[in-house]
């Protein structure tokens, strides 16, 4: 799906560079060729590829598959819908069809081609409501994904489906940019952090040597109570300067409880 | 999948230092916006310049004395804050204490003089733009003075409790000495702009 919408793209963005010709800007300035023109490469480039990425990764989320003969279903209607939609636009376009209009004179010759992409508006509609409802059901009743539905290369597909809040109950460790094709039948992880305190590896930015089991926080209120006194001090501040003056002293205030240490293992080194 | 355990990381220190430690990285990632912020002030100041007719606008170019002695004890700091961070890396606690305590008053004491800075631009904010701009700057500079003189005063409280001794905090004084190393070099180019440029 999502190889399919680049070549949408592309033939959306070529007016780009037309519409940089001047004559030719003053031309299609304002008409409907620049609607055609900005939803090709919106929904080309944009929503095709977000729905791409929905089919393969609402299995991760789910645990569940969507169904191949239904995307395929909404893929066409999708893709027919918006090409019948868009593209006539277009020509009304270089007809002299003007945009941001609701309706026009009965006697302009745009009548037809209108017709056909309101028409075809209601085909790509049908095809996202399909998708919707697809996408609904199959979280609901979809056959199970398993971890690797794709037998695609990269970690969140070494975790089960959908995956354990801690994702990974040991830090996999990877040598390339697909370490599923690499070793395909074991992952390879590091063990020894601490299970009694919150712990993440630091490693060095270029080799990636592992240098330190660095702390990560525990739940903290003072975070919350930071956000509040910034946003009322930001607020405030709108009408009063001394606000950033008054204001600030609840920040420093959470910002100091945030840091100062808590007797708690995180604080170990 | 099966798991096959190659690193054994409970050897690994409990915490890093310097860019191993997830602070300083932070550290560094808010000097780079902070700097950002300084420049783009800098670039309005040098901008406003160039369209005004006469520079300064409206007013004497601004009393040296002032800014020139906070710009004395900003860089005679930088000094006793190296110092510091050398305490920090060999975890000497002792001198670690007594250096922050000096880096708190060598905090304070430029912020008392910089009171006398700002009437000494002889302008108000809101005469004019150059009035604006100099305010800008000496306020935003202000504002890092007072930021790393909290710290300080913190991170110093913190070091004379049982907390004090432990390698974390060690890190958080080095981070704290690279920060006011930028304070104190950010402060520079802005000497220049708000005190030579105007008697150019």
């Amino acid at each position: 799906m999502a190889i399919r919408a680049g070549r949408a793209w592309r033939i959306g963005n070529e007016p780009e560079t037309t519409a940089a010709s001047v004559p030719f800007d003053t031309q299609v300035h304002d008409t409907y060729f620049v609607v055609a023109h900005f939803h090709y490469v919106l929904i080309g480039g944009a929503v095709f590829p977000l729905l791409g990425a929905v089919y393969y990764w609402l299995p991760k989320i789910t645990g569940r598959m969507m169904s191949e003969r239904l995307g395929q279903w909404a893929f066409w209607l999708i893709f027919v819908g918006f090409n019948l939609t868009f593209f006539p636009m277009h020509i009304l376009g270089l007809q002299g069809m003007p945009r941001r209009i609701y309706t026009y004179q009965p006697d302009m010759p745009w009548h037809s081609l209108n017709l056909l992409v309101s028409a075809s508006a209601v085909v790509l509609a049908a095809g996202f409501l399909l998708f919707f409802f697809e996408a609904i059901r199959s979280a609901r009743s979809g056959l199970p994904a398993g971890p690797n539905p794709w037998d695609a290369p990269t970690l969140e597909w070494a975790t089960s489906s959908p995956p354990p809040s801690y994702n990974f109950a040991r830090i996999p460790i990877v040598n390339g940019l697909n370490p599923l094709w690499e070793q395909p039948d074991v992952l390879s992880v590091g063990s020894g952090l601490r299970v009694d305190r919150r712990e993440l590896v630091v490693t060095s930015v270029h080799t990636a040597d592992p240098q330190a089991r660095e702390a990560s926080p525990r739940n903290s209120i003072w975070p919350f109570w930071a956000a509040i006194a910034t946003t009322v001090m930001l607020i405030w501040s709108i009408f009063s300067p001394w606000a950033v003056v008054w204001g600030s002293i609840p920040v420093a205030i959470a910002l100091i409880g945030w840091f100062w240490p808590k007797r708690t293992p995180e604080d170990e080194s | 999948v099966r798991e096959r355990v190659l690193a054994d990381l409970s050897k690994l220190p409990l915490h890093g230092m310097r860019s191993a430690s997830v602070t300083w990285w932070g550290t560094m990632a808010f000097m780079l916006i902070e700097g950002t912020g300084f420049a783009l002030v800098i670039a309005v100041y040098l901008y406003l310049m160039s369209l005004a007719a006469t520079w300064p606008i409206d007013a004497p170019a601004p009393d040296l004395l002032p800014g020139t002695v906070v710009t004395v004890i900003l860089t005679a700091s930088v000094v006793p804050n190296y110092l510091v961070s050398r305490w920090a890396e060999q975890q000497n606690l002792s001198k670690v204490k007594a250096g922050m305590i000096v880096m708190s008053v060598l905090a304070i004491v430029p912020l008392v003089v910089r009171a006398f800075e700002f009437p000494a631009l002889k302008i108000s904010w809101d005469s004019n733009a150059y009035g604006s701009v100099v305010w800008t700057l000496l306020g935003l500079h202000t504002t890092h003075l007072i930021t790393d003189l909290v710290e300080t005063l913190v991170l110093t409280a913190l070091m004379f409790t049982p907390k004090g001794n432990n390698l974390r905090r060690f890190g958080d004084v080095q981070d704290n000495v690279m920060y006011w190393n930028f304070v104190v070099g950010a402060w520079l180019p802005i000497y220049v702009c708000i005190y030579w440029i105007p008697r150019l």
